[in-house]
């Protein structure tokens, strides 16, 4: 029909008297770069929410791929290719790095239910786990345990654990976020050298982070997307200086 | 047909019970919705309450009112104190921990009190005027559970009219809805708790004193409203008021009239109701906000 | 980062290491090595080291559930429960045979937390505690209600119990009891153990650390829930089963909150979520009941409120984490 990788179809959601979203549409086309920003308070998180289904929208369709997946569960979201990072990183903190990407290996692989034989002898798994950590050079931290590391790596873990869920689309939300640049650097190199096959949408305030990536940009403002364009034209876009700056004075 | 006068007479019963519970729970609420606590112990606060005053006026022969104060004033402090000392710790430990710590005390709590008083059962005794049956017509009340049930209705307005027109019913308010902001703008949340702790526990004193002549003291008082108790805070939404005193009633009433017409099922009735109402809304029947 | 493919296998190593959680190791046989020392030190004292053994296999199925699940249940009792009198019923009507009603205990057990895990799993936190504490509470009010099933306050007893494997009677003596119980023990614990070794076993101890970024993953967290809690409540229902063999009684106690309570007072102090930690702490706790809960149950009370509240503050993860942690400063590689 559309082609479209993920499209929000002018989705709403109201918490009784306080509408948090209002009439957002958003369309990503498969391999898309999309940048989502705005001031603190604009939505985004929210509508991230509303995406993954963790949330349901007050009215408006969300549509995967084509699929409508506006009535189904987070789980069932996620079992069709839709994987998402959070602004806290939400890991499994008593379990070591390879734990936590080997739990988005069963999961995808199915297998997260088998009760008979043991884990350590599943090579999907293991393997698995061995090759997403080094592709993304945390191997040396695989027998690490989350509440042990740093904040910077917990950020790159989060990232390693829904890549290898092998989604079609990804949304990250604010994956620089209290990162000190060393780290931030690390991971817009990890940005950059996502596979061009996967859909991404990226809630940044980090701007340098949002220009080098984004091929398109969607600024939302309480709620409602104010403008969409290529980088270019949002950087000299008056309205928008104006959000983030706030009027200038003249004269 | 005398199915008026005995519903009549069960709904009086069944709200006097939700009203010694709700009073009971008022503390629990307030816990659960600023600190964001299970503090299981709280039904231990309602028990000393109770066996402190009934000891003032079975030993010394305090009257009702002066047992009634004493109780309460001694309860609210060794909550206040408690608050200050083992809470701390409670406070600095995940949601499992909570529950063991708070379930610790309970015990200590039960075991204190049957060493005081031994396992038989005690309540507060009542004046023969206190304990007649009003008659009017075919209708028959009993006194004492409507001098419940009107002193409890006043202390709930009470709390309601603090909640809605005080500056530190705003503040309580605000906590509950969110206790990090309520920092940010400057109210000192863990100062207010413990002094809002205390009247909790001075409330459930209270409760469980008044009460026994209807939920009497024995020293498993502690843990037997324990389920209750939570069965309130759970269908009322954690931290609402509100939410709790119409729970309270709900299910005061529901388990009243169920142990009355299906005697063999007795308490199954109740746990069908609450299993029932938890499934439509899980976040609490009655929600949103403490008040 | 162009790697080597001969460098897999040792990077591999390490990788599967970080998975390894309950490998199979030699401390598995010590707490049979204890009972057979037990039995030949003290053979006096059999009947109260098969009861530790029968409540370390309660501490072994609730150890799964909260310990690796993570779920709250202070009802646990009702499992034992249910086991207790299903083994007790099925002697007395249709066969005295053990070992078939301990497989019948394990069927009741698990079909009633299939009943009510769907229910109950779907909450957490406080009200989750409290729909445990109801469904062991309502159990107790049906058992006592339906006495005619269930002999009531009096409970059920005198029923026969034949000899294990046609062989050995359970004698007076209760060394049959003893053995019984210690290989019923060895049973759960080799199953649970396998189970934490399972993928399964994986995917629980992630719900216990992050339900939501569970789904996040695509898992179908309560389904999962429900699995484990139908295996916990199976291998409770064993242990009550053996209780109800080997004492040829049943009783309201059986579903008691005590009997809840004090499982859970022995996974605290022996350590939960490890495994090892029910046989420290039932042992543990047993003895010393039995020692002062004679004496004076109550100030035994007193005592227990006070294990649990220092506990959770100085050692929430009981004595395996104490030796843990004695062992990480020595060095060593900490026990699994």
């Amino acid at each position: 029909m559309s082609g479209y990788a993920l499209e929000i179809e002018r989705v709403s959601k109201s918490f009784g008297a306080l509408r948090v979203a209002r009439e957002v549409s958003l369309a990503l086309l498969p391999g898309a770069r999309h940048a989502l920003i705005g001031p603190n308070g604009a939505g985004k998180t929210t509508l991230v929410n509303l995406v993954t289904g963790l949330l349901q929208p007050s009215s408006g369709t969300i549509r995967l791929a084509g699929t409508d997946i506006t009535p189904l569960t987070p789980e069932r979201r996620v079992a069709l290719g839709l994987a998402r990072t959070f602004q806290i990183s939400s890991l499994f903190p008593k379990l070591t790095v390879a734990e936590n990407v080997g739990l988005a290996l069963e999961a995808r692989g199915g297998v997260d239910q088998r009760i008979v034989g043991r884990l350590r002898d599943r090579p999907e798994i293991v393997d698995g786990a061995a090759q997403t950590l080094d592709s993304l050079g945390l191997l040396g931290i695989a027998g690490r345990r989350i509440a042990d590391l740093p904040y910077g790596q917990r950020r790159l873990v989060e990232i390693a654990l829904v890549l290898a869920l092998q989604p079609t689309t990804l949304l990250l939300d604010e994956p620089a976020a209290g990162l000190a640049s060393a780290d931030r650097h690390a991971v817009l190199d990890l940005l950059l050298r996502l596979p061009s096959s996967l859909t991404v949408l990226v809630i940044e305030h980090d701007m340098s982070l949002v220009f080098r990536l984004a091929q398109r940009i969607t600024v939302m403002v309480e709620g409602e997307v104010m403008v969409e364009g290529a980088p270019a034209e949002i950087r000299s876009n008056e309205q928008v200086r104006d959000v983030y700056l706030g009027k200038r004075h003249h004269g | 047909m005398n199915f008026g006068a005995t519903a009549v007479a069960l709904l009086v019963s069944g709200v006097a019970y939700a009203m010694i519970l709700f009073l009971m729970s008022v503390g629990l609420t307030v816990t659960m919705g600023v600190m964001r606590i299970a503090n299981l112990a709280h039904g231990g606060f309602a028990m000393i309450g109770g066996y402190v005053g009934f000891a003032l006026m079975n030993e010394a022969h305090f009257n009702v009112f002066a047992a009634l104060a004493v109780a309460a004033a001694a309860t609210m402090l060794l909550g206040a104190v408690l608050e200050r000392t083992v809470y701390r710790w409670v406070y600095a430990t995940g949601e499992l921990g909570q529950i063991l710590m708070t379930l610790g005390l309970t015990f200590i709590m039960v075991a204190s009190a049957n060493l005081w008083y031994g396992s038989n059962l005690h309540s507060m005794p009542l004046s023969a005027a206190m304990s007649q049956d009003m008659d009017w017509g075919p209708i028959s009340i009993n006194a004492y559970r409507l001098f419940i049930i009107v002193i409890s209705t006043v202390i709930a307005g009470v709390l309601w009219v603090i909640l809605e027109y005080t500056n530190y019913g705003a503040k309580l308010r605000a906590a509950v809805d969110n206790a990090r902001m309520a920092r940010c703008v400057g109210i000192d949340v863990p100062r207010m708790f413990s002094g809002t702790f205390a009247v909790g526990c001075g409330l459930a004193a209270a409760a469980g004193f008044l009460g026994s002549p209807i939920l009497p003291l024995e020293p498993y008082y502690a843990v037997e409203y324990l389920v209750p108790l939570l069965m309130i805070v759970a269908v009322g939404g954690h931290g609402s008021l509100k939410g709790s005193f119409y729970a309270a009633l709900l299910l005061g009433v529901i388990d009243t009239f169920g142990r009355y017409y299906v005697p063999a099922l007795g308490a199954f009735v109740i746990y069908l109701a609450v299993v029932a109402l938890l499934l439509w809304r899980p976040h609490g029947v009655f929600v949103r906000g403490l008040a | 980062m162009n790697t080597a493919a001969a460098d897999i296998p040792v990077r591999t190593g390490t990788v599967q290491d970080a998975f390894s959680r309950h490998p199979l190791s030699w401390i598995d046989t010590l707490p049979w090595i204890a009972a057979l020392g037990l039995y030949f030190a003290f053979p006096g004292y059999l009947a109260l080291g098969t009861q530790v053994m029968i409540q370390a296999t309660f501490a072994l199925a609730l150890d799964l559930a909260l310990g690796f699940g993570g779920v709250a249940s202070l009802g646990h009792a009702a499992f034992f429960g249910i086991g207790a009198y299903s083994a007790a019923l099925y002697a007395l009507h249709v066969s005295s045979e053990p070992i078939s009603g301990l497989a019948v205990a394990a069927v009741a057990g698990g079909v009633s937390a299939l009943l009510v895990g769907p229910v109950i799993l779907r909450t957490r936190g406080i009200t989750l505690v409290m729909l445990t504490l109801a469904v062991a509470t309502l159990l107790q009010n049906l058992a006592n209600s339906f006495d005619a099933v269930t002999g009531g306050a009096n409970g059920l007893m005198g029923y026969p119990v034949a000899p294990l494997f046609g062989t050995f009677t359970f004698d007076l003596f209760g060394n049959t009891a003893y053995w019984y119980a210690a290989g019923v023990m060895a049973v759960v614990f080799f199953l649970s153990k396998a189970l934490v070794n399972s993928p399964f076993g994986l995917t629980i101890r992630g719900i216990r650390e992050n339900q939501v970024r569970m789904r996040m993953l695509g898992v179908p967290v309560v389904k999962r829930l429900v699995l484990l809690y139908v295996i916990s409540g199976a291998f409770a229902a064993v242990a009550g089963a053996e209780s109800a063999q080997v004492t040829t009684l049943v009783g309201l106690d059986s579903l008691a909150f005590s009997l809840s309570g004090n499982v859970l007072v022995m996974l605290i102090l022996g350590g939960i979520g490890s495994l090892y930690g029910a046989f420290l702490g039932s042992f543990l706790f047993v003895v010393l009941s039995d020692r002062a809960a004679a004496v004076d149950p109550f100030n035994w009370l007193f005592a227990v409120g006070i294990v649990l509240v220092l506990a959770v503050r100085y050692a929430p993860n009981g004595i395996v984490g104490l030796v843990e942690r004695a062992a990480a400063k020595l060095g060593r590689r900490p026990l699994p």
